[in-house]
């Protein structure tokens, strides 16, 4: 199952290597990660997408990463409510033949055009993964001439509906 | 002129200095805070990159042992550790001393031995270039640390070496390796303002004190249980809390076994006590784990060894894990009642409930018929020879069970096991969850350093113990009486045990026909050397050489056909044991 982890550490140099280290040891496979630093600069956060077994090896990974003295909180944030986004750049084969059509089917995903060239375009879209798949496989037919995905970052709501089940036992 | 008393001492006085004192370079604070630290000897081997750290041990009062090779000193300092319970202090140099730790180290953190490893390294103008004996130990070590420092800056040295401490010797201990580049050794140290020997680390706050309510539910589990069993861990022994165990397993009548690593927790003959679980583990022991109702796990970590195939492992047992760290609770064994604390700390809970006793008085009596009929067991006889087990049950009787043993891994380690009972804990030296062939011998040398009244014994294999018999220059050098006794096999005895059992007994590269003269050998490093042959030669040379105050090898030449029993195989449940009973 697809999980998406926050983990809050102390900024210096190394620590990504230690819990991205963690998660090879133990066999976990990381689907995408972002870091970036906090509200204060020496405090900062990851976030992961990650593929788990089953409730038992999530437990042990989340316990793991919370051994780290490094690593100041855990969160499998998955069923909280949270706000997630993912960023592409994707250039697009696009002669003015049909470049209008292009622009007609980017319009509803609010992608923004940041380069243009004479036969290229290349598109700025933020949003769920899914909808950042569903962008790609619409302009797939054009010709995708480069793509790259920043990978998941996420952020539980201020409200949240849904109760998730406490999995650690301390 | 006509001088006073005072003024005429004045002349002679010494002229007040007007030089402002000695300045500290990054060695001299790193000495200075392991005096802090009460650190008494050190493990280690100079090199280049370490030059200004043994400059400062040079003037200083500190022991340095200084063993033949890195791997010889860190096995050292594990032994140290676990017979005196401090941290073991090690310094290699930079790139090879450093690779040379890394099987101690590795060794240290599966069985949670508190060491603080310095290696040196290249200086921090030229980390990165492939300098001369440049490796990176921050990335090699990472994996097989509690955690690791590089010392970046002078001024943070003492504050990383205090962390360091902190972290290899509290909650579960392991070890800390700090990386020291050579111009941090040599650079004037200027200590900031805000500096304070208080350890301030967010990210790390050990739980010790169990939660009441897990132990509530404990105290009830155990107060309805008719067949509860205590397997006790090494937790037990770094908590010092043998003497809570006992009394807790006396208070509510429950028999107790032990993990490889937890043997000492409780008396060797205790009549409580099942002997060893596990794959060598005895018949009792492991049906007791079998059919237990509750499974109360002290300081153990359900290790494959000891858990046979966890499918069949402890089907009707309701389970109670007390553990330091929580990532080892539910981690292979599903647990009904978590509690996260130091064994010491939930023991002395679960006596304070005072919980009814449940009444396991059958429960007892069935183990002891198990006991009497399916004991350990070995087939003695004068045309076979030599045997290791009685060799182990010698040395045995030669030291009262009050000896310091150490061994390595293999056959010999498990029929030490066995056949070795301890009376007190803390005098069992052996590598557990890494399996390291050449420990047992160096950290026989660390344990006779903490310990240096005690009888130190070392089992070691002919195998294992030529990995690092290059240690045996110490033991005249130190005045270290270590007693070094061979289970001479001409072989890789667990290897062609398995390969007897498991591979249809092609002996593939695990025979050693061609075994050097260890009589000779001792006799290079000016020891006595005995090599004994039969039971009757035993008797007589063991017994005068575990009286004796000198160190000593024994080369005893046992019967190489002899395979460790009882016995879990590979991927079979507990209860699947072979060679139970004697034919």
């Amino acid at each position: 199952m697809k999980r998406i982890i926050t983990v809050t550490v102390i900024n210096q140099s190394g620590v990504l290597n230690r819990v991205t280290g963690l998660l090879m040891k133990r066999q976990f496979n990381i689907e995408s990660i972002t870091v970036g630093h906090t509200e204060q600069p020496q405090i900062s956060k990851m976030t992961f997408v990650v593929n788990v077994e089953d409730e038992q090896k999530l437990e042990q990974l989340l316990k793991q990463l919370q051994k780290q003295v490094d690593v100041l909180k855990v969160n499998d944030i998955t069923e909280k409510s949270i706000v997630v986004r993912e960023l592409a750049l994707v250039k697009v084969v696009a002669p003015p033949a049909v470049r209008s059509e292009i622009n007609s089917i980017v319009e509803p995903f609010r992608a923004a055009t940041i380069d243009t060239g004479k036969n290229v375009v290349t598109f700025q879209v933020t949003g769920n993964p899914e909808k950042i798949d569903a962008f790609i496989d619409l302009l797939k037919p054009y010709g995708i001439k480069d793509l790259t995905r920043t990978g998941v970052t996420a952020f539980v709501r201020e409200t949240q509906k849904v109760h998730t089940p406490q999995l650690s036992i301390l | 002129m006509k001088m006073t008393v005072e003024e005429t001492a004045q002349m002679y006085e010494e002229p007040a200095t007007t030089e402002a004192p000695k300045q500290l370079d990054g060695a001299d604070v790193l000495i200075e805070t392991l005096k802090k630290h009460q650190v008494e000897i050190v493990f280690g081997y100079p090199g280049g990159a370490v030059l200004p750290i043994y400059d400062a041990l040079h003037k200083n009062p500190i022991r340095h042992i200084l063993a033949r090779h890195e791997q010889g000193a860190i096995h050292a300092a594990e032994g140290y550790a676990r017979v005196s319970g401090k941290v073991g202090v090690v310094i290699a140099t930079s790139g090879p001393g450093a690779t040379n730790v890394v099987t101690g180290i590795a060794d240290a953190m599966m069985d949670s031995i508190p060491l603080v490893v310095f290696t040196g390294q290249v200086a921090t103008t030229v980390i990165g270039t492939d300098a001369f004996q440049e490796a990176d130990i921050i990335g090699i070590t990472q994996p097989i640390t509690k955690h690791n420092y590089q010392v970046k800056d002078v001024a943070d040295l003492p504050r990383i070496v205090n962390e360091a401490f902190h972290i290899a010797s509290t909650g579960r201990p392991g070890p800390v390796v700090v990386d020291i580049p050579k111009n941090m050794a040599t650079s004037i140290f200027v200590t900031s303002e805000d500096a304070t020997d208080e350890v301030n680390l967010p990210g790390y706050q050990p739980t010790t004190t169990p939660n009441f309510l897990q132990i509530q539910k404990a105290a009830q589990a155990i107060s309805t249980a008719k067949q509860p069993l205590i397997l006790a861990g090494a937790g037990v022994l770094f908590a010092k809390a043998s003497d809570l165990l006992e009394e807790f397993a006396e208070k509510y009548q429950i028999p107790v076994t032990n993990t490889l690593l937890g043997l000492g927790s409780i008396e060797g003959d205790h009549p409580l006590f099942l002997g060893m679980a596990g794959m060598h583990g005895t018949y009792t022991a492991n049906m007791a784990i079998q059919t237990c109702d509750l499974l109360i796990n002290v300081g153990a970590r359900f290790d494959d060894r000891l858990t046979g195939n966890l499918n069949y492992f402890a089907p009707n047992a309701k389970v109670i894990h007390i553990d330091i760290d929580p990532a080892e609770i539910g981690k292979n064994v599903p647990t009904e009642i978590p509690i996260v604390a130091d064994a010491k700390e939930a023991l002395q809970a679960l006596l304070g409930q005072n919980a009814p006793n449940g009444n396991t008085a059958a429960w007892l009596e069935s183990l002891k018929v198990n006991q009497a009929e399916y004991p350990l067991h070995y087939q003695a006889s004068e045309e076979r020879g030599l045997l290791p087990q009685q060799v182990v049950e010698l040395i045995h009787e030669y030291t009262n069970g009050d000896a310091v043993v150490t061994t390595d891994v293999g056959q010999h380690q498990m029929w030490a096991a066995q056949y070795y009972k301890f009376n007190s804990p803390h005098n069992w030296v052996t590598s557990g969850g890494l399996g390291t062939m050449g420990f047992g011998f160096p950290a026989a040398i660390g344990a006779q350093l903490a310990k240096p009244d005690a009888k130190v014994v070392s089992i070691v294999g002919d195998a294992g113990f030529q990995m690092t018999l290059q240690e045996l220059s110490l033991l005249q050098e130190m005045r270290i009486p270590v007693k070094v006794i061979i289970l001479n096999n001409q072989a890789l005895g667990m290897v062609r045990q398995w390969q007897e059992t498991f591979h249809g007994e092609r002996y593939s590269q695990s025979l050693i026909p061609v075994q050097p003269d260890f009589v000779k050998l001792a006799a290079a490093y000016d020891l006595k050397g005995y090599k004994i042959e039969t039971y009757e030669d035993a008797k007589v040379q063991l017994k005068e050489a575990l009286a004796s105050d000198e160190p000593v090898l024994i080369d005893c030449r046992v019967v190489q056909k002899e395979s460790v029993f009882p016995m879990v195989a590979p991927g079979r449940g507990l209860h699947e044991m072979i060679g139970v009973k004697p034919e």
